[in-house]
């Protein structure tokens, strides 16, 4: 008690302050300053586990070299994952903006139709997810029965090929054209990815002050004008906010997270594993600081 | 003359207003309809898309009623002929419904309270106080919101196989105790703030404590209240917003969790989600249905079980929750 009375109270607000971040302080260094260096310890021993513990054997770069050289298919899974998520990153930045723009006006029964918008994220389960998948499979072809043959035989009698060459002739590149018409195939996983972000979107597009706008309008800006000089600079950075939530949403739902898990508790290829995770984790943290660095420099922030 | 001068001039005044006021006609007609076809525009692309999202809900729904002649009979397209209850009746059987979605609801119920105390506390102390390293250590909740636990699953796994802190275990039983199967390597993580999604449920919370005026602590403090009366009385009620919306996170996010269930080898009776993922080979297994088509009707009548809990929760709060979200904002 007598060394209380020594304390200012900016020493006392500094203790207390320490002392609700307390549980959080003990939780992250024992369990992830610890664990980030056992995996990397894990990562380059061979390593044993017995009834009362493990015991870990040097063994140097040993797995690196055998993940990167022997490995049949981890580079693979890991530029396939890679690309995925570059792909689907700008596509569920721009869907989600545009369905928030959509979705930021008064209407009737504008509560239910936010919330069926972020059902998906409630329905995140892995089971639902992949049920999801096929049912949509089955919902789009019309058919009942079994799913992808008759997916294939649907899109070939419609003549899908036809129509998308119709738009060839509009001056749109052909990779640009794969590129929407891949995205409005997996319009299902896009929709569901994307639920989150469409919610920030609207509390962003809620939070511009409204005398912009009527600047914008005594002005004589179009709404296009308007678009571009007030709405997208005010949401710009919630748009990192959004990248980094799904860039981590989509790492951890990729095969390269599988591979590893399976590797783990599988193969009992510990080692290996803790390779896989932390060589797809530096590469995830790599373009989360790329793809940061490039939008923040083009940001604008209001306040 | 004057008079001549003044009336054609009055003329061609009042012809000019006549054609401005047809132009400001016009003009409103364009710009009604294009009110109205932007109106129908905006309204197909939500119906749309509400589709893309409810549809293979539906899809599911429609496909858990079909009996084996309506799963082969390709003229049936979500509306069974002959719906049968037989997929619920063997998919509550050997989910043993009920008991494990109870045990899993109270289970992701505690987890659920344990979140909201620790992120709470954590998130308060980060937006409301100022010490030593504070940006750094908030540094590290953005870390470990961006590092997944996927990449440290496995010196989790074998800290808790042989769980043994600081000897301390060890000192008392003998040998570092094996709590793989028990709920409480997850409880532990979650009370210490490392638990599922905790780093996103801390943010939410810091954020909306930085929200929050400074002159209701200045009031509670000259009232005479200590610091953790007033963070418990006065702030955590005035976060009541932000309170839901991890709850509900929390709760069903919790609820749909498969991967910390299979790390930590829960036991299936206390997790629905790792007994669905085996509900397809249980049915295999004992009752000899080896047909994909007749498995996939058996596994969507358990998806409906499993979702069901969640639903209701989400349209009982969904108004709270919505609006939590977009107040208390995710938004940095």
């Amino acid at each position: 008690m007598k060394k209380k009375h020594f304390l200012t109270l900016t020493q006392k607000r500094t203790v207390s302050g320490y002392l609700f971040i307390l549980p959080w302080l003990v939780g992250f260094a024992a369990f992830y300053i610890r664990s980030l260096f056992m995996t990397v310890q894990f990562s380059l021993s061979s390593l044993s586990v017995g009834v009362s513990g493990y015991s870990l054997r040097w063994v140097g770069l040993k797995n690196y070299i055998y993940a990167f050289t022997v490995h049949g298919n981890f580079k693979q899974i890991l530029t396939t994952s890679v690309i995925n998520m570059l792909v689907d990153v700008p596509l569920i930045i721009f869907f989600s903006l545009f369905m928030a723009l959509m979705l930021n006006r008064k209407m009737k029964g504008r509560t239910w139709i936010r919330a069926i918008f972020f059902l998906p994220v409630i329905l995140n389960a892995e089971a639902i997810v992949d049920a999801i998948e096929t049912a949509a499979a089955m919902v789009a072809t019309g058919v009942s029965s079994s799913s992808q043959e008759v997916a294939q035989e649907a899109a070939g009698s419609m003549g899908i090929d036809y129509y998308i060459n119709l738009f060839g002739n509009l001056m749109i590149s052909r990779d640009m054209l794969e590129y929407i018409v891949g995205a409005v195939s997996r319009i299902t996983s896009i929709v569901s990815a994307s639920g989150v972000q469409i919610v920030i979107f609207i509390a962003a597009l809620q939070s511009i002050p409204s005398s912009l706008y009527e600047v914008a309008k005594i002005e004589g800006a179009t709404g296009y004008e308007t678009f571009w000089k007030v709405t997208f600079p005010m949401v710009m950075p919630h748009i990192i906010t959004n990248v980094v939530y799904t860039v981590v949403d989509s790492f951890v739902s990729s095969d390269v997270v599988n591979l590893a898990y399976e590797t783990a508790f599988t193969e009992f290829n510990y080692g290996l594993s803790s390779v896989f995770s932390l060589v797809s984790t530096v590469v995830t943290c790599l373009i989360l600081v790329l793809v940061c660095g490039f939008i923040s420099k083009r940001t604008f922030y209001y306040n | 003359m004057l008079a001549a001068i003044k009336q054609f001039f009055s003329k061609h005044l009042s012809a000019l207003n006549d054609e401005a006021t047809a132009l400001n006609e016009r003009q409103a007609i364009y710009s009604g309809i294009k009110g109205f076809l932007l109106d129908v525009f905006r309204f197909t692309i939500i119906l749309g898309v509400c589709y893309v999202i409810m549809g293979p809900v539906f899809g599911i729904i429609a496909n858990s009623f079909f009996s084996n002649k309506d799963a082969y009979n390709p003229m049936v397209y979500l509306i069974p002929q002959a719906p049968t209850l037989e997929r619920y009746q063997m998919a509550i059987k050997i989910l043993d419904y009920l008991p494990t979605m109870l045990r899993s609801l109270a289970y992701s119920f505690a987890l659920m309270l344990l979140q909201i105390l620790t992120c709470s506390m954590v998130g308060y102390g980060f937006a409301r106080y100022k010490f030593p390293l504070k940006n750094l250590l908030f540094g590290c909740v953005v870390v470990m919101i961006v590092i997944p636990a996927h990449t440290i699953m496995l010196p989790l796994y074998m800290t808790f196989r042989t769980f043994d802190p600081l000897g301390i275990v060890s000192a008392v039983t003998g040998s570092p105790a094996n709590l793989m199967g028990t709920p409480v390597p997850l409880a532990l993580m979650t009370a210490l703030g490392c638990g599922l999604r905790s780093g996103l449920y801390i943010y939410i919370f810091n954020q909306f404590f930085r929200g929050l005026p400074k002159e209701i602590e200045e009031a509670a403090l000259v009232d005479g209240a200590g610091t953790w009366y007033t963070y418990f009385f006065i702030m955590l009620r005035n976060a009541m917003p932000s309170v839901i919306t991890v709850a509900v996170f929390s709760l069903v996010w919790q609820y749909n969790d498969t991967f910390y269930a299979k790390l930590f080898h829960l036991p299936q009776s206390m997790s629905i989600g790792t007994r669905i993922s085996s509900l397809v080979a249980n049915i295999a297994n004992q009752y000899k249905i080896m047909d994909k088509t007749i498995q996939t009707l058996y596994l969507d009548a358990g998806i409906v079980l499993m979702m069901i809990p969640v639903v209701l929760i989400y349209v009982i709060l969904q108004k709270q929750f919505i609006e939590g979200v977009e107040r208390s904002g995710i938004v940095g």
